[in-house]
């Protein structure tokens, strides 16, 4: 039992966040609800109650992984760039563009808008990541305020040159069929985008930890002085591991237009929120590609039940927004509960020494 | 064009350039102290966010501006203890813990604002109070500058006095010494007896402090009324502020002028026939390119020294 507790430590640290954060939901659903044994039902297991609803936390947990990962792998690197959400509204953007005024057959269709949407994202990532290599400026900073100018450069591309006037709502064309990630199972909305969400998260879990240029991102990471000296090309690790950040991210919030909405509708409902998702289930994660994806249907879960809440009862989904951002404070703290572990610790050195 | 020409010259332009200023130079001064202590607070967002949902909903339900104001000012400390307390004490990335309570006041505002109000948009439907305009008696008749110095909410005043308050305190205060010591080395700071811990708590608590007036302004002076994430990307403008001022309370004052001219020019340019997205980008595009030249020349200067 206490080896397992220290092998698995930073895990079981994780758990335990989590359950905390549910107990505080717990509490919170019944000070404000007023009928609270049916609202904690709708929220914890609402989503799993019907094929439609757990369908939905599929597909959510879709572009939370893609933007998970981008944002993990500038975190290895310990570059604090949250660009994701402008990432994947621009790469989003500019890719819906590119599919509603071409035309071609689907086995080009579809790579070719992603690849669109993957570029304009990588190229919006790799800026702060230029700044920061070249001259220091705060990769933070930089993001967070391009995060803003994708925005409205997203809303005037969409708003003033693709706009359905026809549509009834601020939208997009629709995108030709050709440009369509079809929805497989019948009466859900669930897309081949989570296929190529899980095949990335193979991808990048291989690249950060079987390649030279991971081993380098992870090195810089951990140590930057060190990696210079090791000979690590510090300038190339900086700009690649937020150009990936940007290409990840872009990609994600296309496979969601072409599988679900098939439009740009995201300036009627402001920012699709997935790049701060992206943050908090990193955080979760640990940075790590396959802890991520379990991080990311987590969140999905939360998120939908959610959703339920807000629909079938009288609690706002934002009470969601309020246990991710305590779990993520309790799972940042490093010393949550490593008197625990030391305490272990110094019982298991006391039993070795009077073994010898 | 010439229109608007005119209207950027009037003594209106220079009214609206304070006006607009407030509430990046107060986020900005709470970045600052905490940054000179060497734990940069970058949850300011949040806590603006939080005082200014507090105060509202304090002055909705007390009438009391004093309530509100102390309310305010109480909630924005609290968050930003919170923060010393998971960074100094539980020793959370200060960034990712920043992060997190960024979005934990953006979720228990909204949370509470349907609570109260039923309502997920804004709290207009309250009656909410807002702080006084304030005349000045003799500066009023002033030509030109009465026009522009003159009958601001009492927080415009309250933010260019406390630019004097943070010079106060940096460098006329043990306190100021201590937190300068603990920022440049910490290891040197506690060799001599700093309590380095405490003096972060501190530094991040007046962060806390300002941050919540920059909040109750935005809600109680600039607009009446409280609404999600209204904030909108204010407190992280005042990062690129407090930076490019260099921490210090006069640079930290200019560089928020700046970005208070650029948001009211912004405001101007309203009427032009440009998409209303260009001009909406304007001062998150400004900030991002007065960032980057900032570090270009924070780079030459490093470079010359060596």
């Amino acid at each position: 039992m206490e080896k397992f507790v220290l092998r698995y430590f930073n895990l079981i640290r994780a758990v335990i966040a989590v359950v905390i954060g549910i107990v505080i939901s717990v509490f919170l659903i019944y000070l404000v609800s007023k009928d609270p044994g049916f609202s904690l039902q709708q929220f914890l297991l609402g989503p799993i109650l019907s094929r439609s609803r757990f369908s939905n936390v599929i597909e959510t947990a879709s572009p939370i992984i893609l933007c998970g990962l981008a944002i993990a792998v500038a975190f290895q690197a310990r570059q604090f760039n949250v660009g994701a959400e402008g990432a994947l509204y621009l790469g989003a953007a500019v890719g819906t563009a590119f599919a509603v005024s071409t035309h071609m057959p689907a086995f080009l269709h579809i790579p070719l808008v992603l690849l669109v949407a993957a570029g304009v994202g990588a190229m919006w990532g790799m800026i702060p990541g230029i700044l920061k290599a070249k001259w220091k400026a705060s990769e933070l900073v930089a993001s967070l305020m391009l995060n803003y100018v994708a925005y409205y450069l997203g809303l005037y591309l969409i708003n003033f040159h693709f706009r359905d006037k026809q549509a009834g709502y601020l939208a997009s064309y629709q995108l030709p069929r050709t440009a369509w990630l079809a929805q497989f199972i019948p009466d859900t909305r669930m897309h081949w985008g989570i296929l190529i969400s899980l095949a990335m998260a193979l991808l990048v879990y291989l690249f950060l930890y079987h390649t030279t240029s991971g081993y380098e991102i992870r090195m810089t990471g951990f140590n930057e002085h060190f990696a210079r000296f090791g000979g690590i090309n510090v300038f190339k690790v900086v700009v690649l591991c937020q150009l990936i950040l940007g290409l990840l991210a872009g990609i994600g919030g296309m496979t969601e237009v072409m599988g679900i909405h098939r439009r740009f509708l995201w300036q009627s409902q402001g920012h699709p929120g997935y790049g701060w998702d992206g943050v908090v289930v990193a955080i979760i994660g640990r940075n790590h590609p396959l802890l991520i994806i379990a991080a990311s249907f987590f969140l999905a879960y939360l998120r939908v039940g959610g959703q339920v809440l807000n629909l079938m009862s009288d609690v706002p989904a934002e009470m969601v927004t309020v246990i991710q951002s305590i779990i993520i404070l309790l799972i940042t703290a490093e010393a949550f509960l490593s008197q625990w572990r030391y305490r272990i610790m110094v019982r298991q050195a006391a039993r070795q020494e009077v073994a010898v | 064009m010439n229109a608007m020409l005119k209207s950027i010259l009037s003594t209106e332009f220079g009214f609206a350039i304070l006006r607009v200023m407030t509430p990046l130079l107060l986020p900005a001064l709470g970045v600052a102290i905490s940054g000179l202590s060497g734990a940069t607070n970058i949850a300011l967002e949040g806590i603006m966010l939080v005082s200014a949902f507090t105060g509202v909903m304090i002055s909705a339900f007390t009438k009391s501006l004093i309530l509100a104001l102390l309310g305010g000012i109480a909630s924005g400390i609290g968050l930003a203890a919170l923060l010393g307390y998971f960074h100094l004490n539980l020793k959370a990335d200060i960034i990712l813990a920043a992060i997190a309570l960024n979005m934990l006041a953006e979720g228990v505002t909204v949370f509470f604002l349907f609570m109260f109000t039923g309502d997920k948009g804004t709290t207009s439907s309250l009656k909410s109070l807002i702080f006084p305009a304030l005349h000045f008696p003799l500066i009023q008749n002033i030509p030109v500058l009465g026009a522009i110095v003159s009958g601001h909410n009492v927080l415009v005043y309250g933010a260019l006095l406390a630019v004097f308050l943070y010079w106060l305190i940096t460098f006329k205060t043990p306190l100021g010494l201590r937190i300068r010591a603990v920022g440049q080395n910490p290891d040197a700071a506690e060799s001599v007896g700093i309590n380095v811990n405490r003096t972060r708590m501190w530094a991040l608590m007046l962060s806390g402090f300002f941050g919540a007036l920059g909040g109750l302004y935005l809600a109680m002076g600039y607009v009446s009324w409280f609404s999600p994430r209204m904030t909108a990307g204010r407190g992280w403008i005042g990062i690129a502020a407090a930076s490019l001022g260099g921490n210090l309370p006069l640079g930290t004052f200019l560089s928020s002028l700046l970005f208070g001219v650029v948001n009211a020019l912004a405001n101007y340019l309203a009427p032009l026939r440009v998409p209303s997205e260009f001009i909406q980008m304007i001062p998150y595009l400004a900030t991002a390119v007065a960032l980057t030249i900032y570090s270009i020349q924070a780079m030459r200067k490093r470079r010359r020294r060596i």
